[in-house]
């Protein structure tokens, strides 16, 4: 167990310091001088140098490289070029909104991902299922720019039930602030519903088809005590897998919704940054939703080591 | 077959193998045909790619033509999907608009495949440090939404057709990679390779003449899940301002146009562009759906 941790782990690093890479190559090697960038094209040639020193950017690319990793593993992101200060302090406050965000998606999509689910296995090949599989399926793959519009056009301008921004103001209260989270909620949970929804049928007919359920009901235990007891247990587990993965892709997504519904969080950040052309901040963002999907991941992992007997059995035995 | 030994077995057993070949050539296609999802969804691909080539010739009215005295205007019959904020006819730019969308979308899944393909058969035959360092860079890739990843890169290089096909493409191309190594690893362990390296033909040979061929099924499944992708990817960077530029019509940027007015009550500018996006996702899902299936059986 302790061992596969520390393998999973080692990986987890070995990924990061290659994103990490990957992430400096395209904001700050790709887009050239970032001192002409900021100052425009009529600007003097001598007040371009004298930029790019305060930057730091005319040291060679190594030691450039270098100073940002060792800045990163102090907790240190960079200076934004647009606010001339640490990035650290609009990355968390961002971070803290979409996480509100994403968690009343996952407060919601969870439960009814696995129900779906387990209702659709339960009822393999009936009219039930097909319906359930074909509409997770049809909203997994429908882009968040198309449902969040059309979500807007009918809750927020037709009913007018919820507010179409999603920041409540500043001082609001919490019940406010949920309400103006409702509707930026909703493209993410069909998005997500699809996945889920789709494992845990999955588990579950696996379950279902197993030695052991047909003991279970071979030795005369009633139907919904066999799936409580034998089948549930079994059948979510890949499930956890699938969502520790999405929360990752869910910040894909964040970017849309959060720029549609004007809400301050990590993807409208990386959204501002991307058209402020502030590479500092951009990284700073993409090396967070990198790491949150690393740490995800890895929980997904534990839990999974965790939960299943049989790799529980096969470390200590 | 049990029971019943000697000649009336053999001949059967002759005709088999000779039709054979000839079933392989023509049954997917005949099979996939046979599919009410395929049919619907190749209709909905051809009509849009029919728009792509000829919408300026079928459009009703000029996407560009504005009419400063008729701007917002409710769908009618003289325009049926409305009019946007410039008085432009909504319908034509949704017309006109599936041009940019699937030119990029399909030109970054061909260049991903094929560079992805390339470097699949090297790492799932060759193996080594190429594969090491490429499974390693795809779960880096991985690691990070595909929009984010391709918003970071436009943004680099600044924004053009050219730089969003080669970014989805080569953002496209360690994740085909790792499908095509999976798919050479299972076929290394089959008989045909191990002869075909005892006849002593070089390796790119046998890659691209022997494994070629067997994984071809296993690169179109992925080409258009892959293409779902870079429609849903390039959508993405067009709404949020990195794509075709105004005034060209495009589905995302006129979504983004438009979505300002939403709340004064004009919705029909940003829903037909987001319907037309809808429409041609599932069009290229069902595809994708009833080729896998097919393939399956």
């Amino acid at each position: 167990m302790a061992t596969y941790l520390l393998r999973r782990l080692g990986l987890a690093v070995i990924t990061l310091w290659l994103l990490s890479m990957i992430v400096f190559f395209a904001g700050q090697v790709l887009p050239g001088d970032p001192g002409r960038a900021i100052l425009g094209p009529l600007a003097a040639q001598s007040s371009v140098r004298v930029l790019d020193q305060q930057l730091g950017v005319d040291r060679p690319l190594v030691t450039q490289y270098w100073s940002w990793v060792s800045g990163l593993v102090h907790g240190n992101m960079g200076q934004s070029y647009e606010f001339r200060s640490p990035v650290e302090p609009f990355i968390h406050a961002a971070l803290l909104n979409s996480v509100k965000l994403a968690a009343l998606a996952f407060i919601v999509v969870v439960p009814l991902g696995i129900l779906g689910g387990v209702i659709a296995a339960l009822n393999v090949g009936r009219p039930i299922d097909r319906v359930i599989s074909i509409t997770g399926l049809s909203a997994t793959t429908v882009s968040e720019v198309v449902s969040g519009v059309i979500i807007i056009v009918i809750f927020g301008v037709e009913l007018k039930w919820f507010p179409v921004s999603a920041s409540a103001g500043t001082g609001a209260s919490d019940l406010s602030q949920l309400d103006h989270l409702i509707l930026p909620a909703i493209p993410l949970v069909l998005v997500l519903f699809g996945y889920i929804a789709r494992m845990a049928r999955a588990g579950t007919i696996e379950a279902l088809e197993s030695d052991y359920a047909r003991t279970a009901t071979l030795k005369g235990l009633k139907r919904s005590v066999v799936i409580r007891r034998h089948i549930l247990r079994n059948s979510l587990l890949p499930t956890i897998t699938v969502i520790a993965t999405q929360t990752g892709y869910l910040f894909g997504g964040l970017v849309i919704v959060e720029t549609l519904f004007n809400y301050q969080g990590i993807g409208k950040l990386i959204y501002t940054a991307a058209s402020g052309k502030d590479f500092p901040m951009l990284e700073a963002g993409v090396l967070t939703i990198g790491i949150v999907y690393m740490v995800a991941t890895l929980i997904a992992d534990v839990l999974y080591t965790l939960l299943n007997p049989r790799l529980r059995l096969g470390s200590t035995g | 077959m049990i029971g019943t030994p000697g000649a009336p077995v053999e001949a059967p057993r002759e005709v088999t193998v000779a039709h054979a070949p000839r079933r392989a050539g023509s049954t997917p296609w005949r099979l996939l045909l046979r599919r009410p999802t395929f049919i619907a969804g190749a209709v909905i691909l051809l009509f849009w790619i029919t728009c792509a080539l000829f919408g300026t010739a079928i459009a009703p009215h000029s996407p560009f033509a504005q009419q400063l005295l008729a701007t917002n205007m409710r769908p009618s019959a003289a325009h049926w999907f409305g009019t946007d904020q410039l008085g432009r006819d909504v319908f034509s730019r949704v017309l006109v608009g599936s041009r940019s969308i699937l030119e990029i979308a399909a030109l970054a899944t061909v260049l991903g495949t094929v560079l992805g393909t390339a470097l699949g058969l090297v790492m799932g035959y060759l193996g080594g440090v190429v594969d090491l360092l490429v499974s390693r860079i795809v779960e880096a890739v991985l690691a990070v939404p595909l929009i984010i990843l391709a918003l970071l890169f436009v943004t680099a290089l600044g924004s053009s057709v050219l730089v969003i096909t080669l970014v989805v493409g080569f953002i496209f191309t360690p994740l085909i990679a790792r499908t095509v190594r999976s798919a050479v690893l299972v076929e290394s362990q089959l008989d045909y390779l191990s002869s075909a390296r005892l006849l002593g033909e070089n390796s790119a040979r046998v890659m691209f003449v022997e494994i070629l061929p067997n994984v071809m099924p296993a690169i179109l499944v992925e080409f258009t899940v892959r293409l779902g992708y870079a429609i849903f990817t390039v959508v993405a960077l067009s709404f949020l301002g990195l794509g075709i530029q105004p005034p060209t019509p495009d589905w995302g940027a006129d979504i983004t146009a438009n979505y300002g007015v939403l709340p004064a009550g004009y919705w029909w500018e940003t829903i037909f562009p987001a319907l037309a996006i809808m429409s041609l996702i599932i069009g290229v899902n069902l595809v994708t759906d009833s080729i896998e299936q097919v393939l399956a059986s």
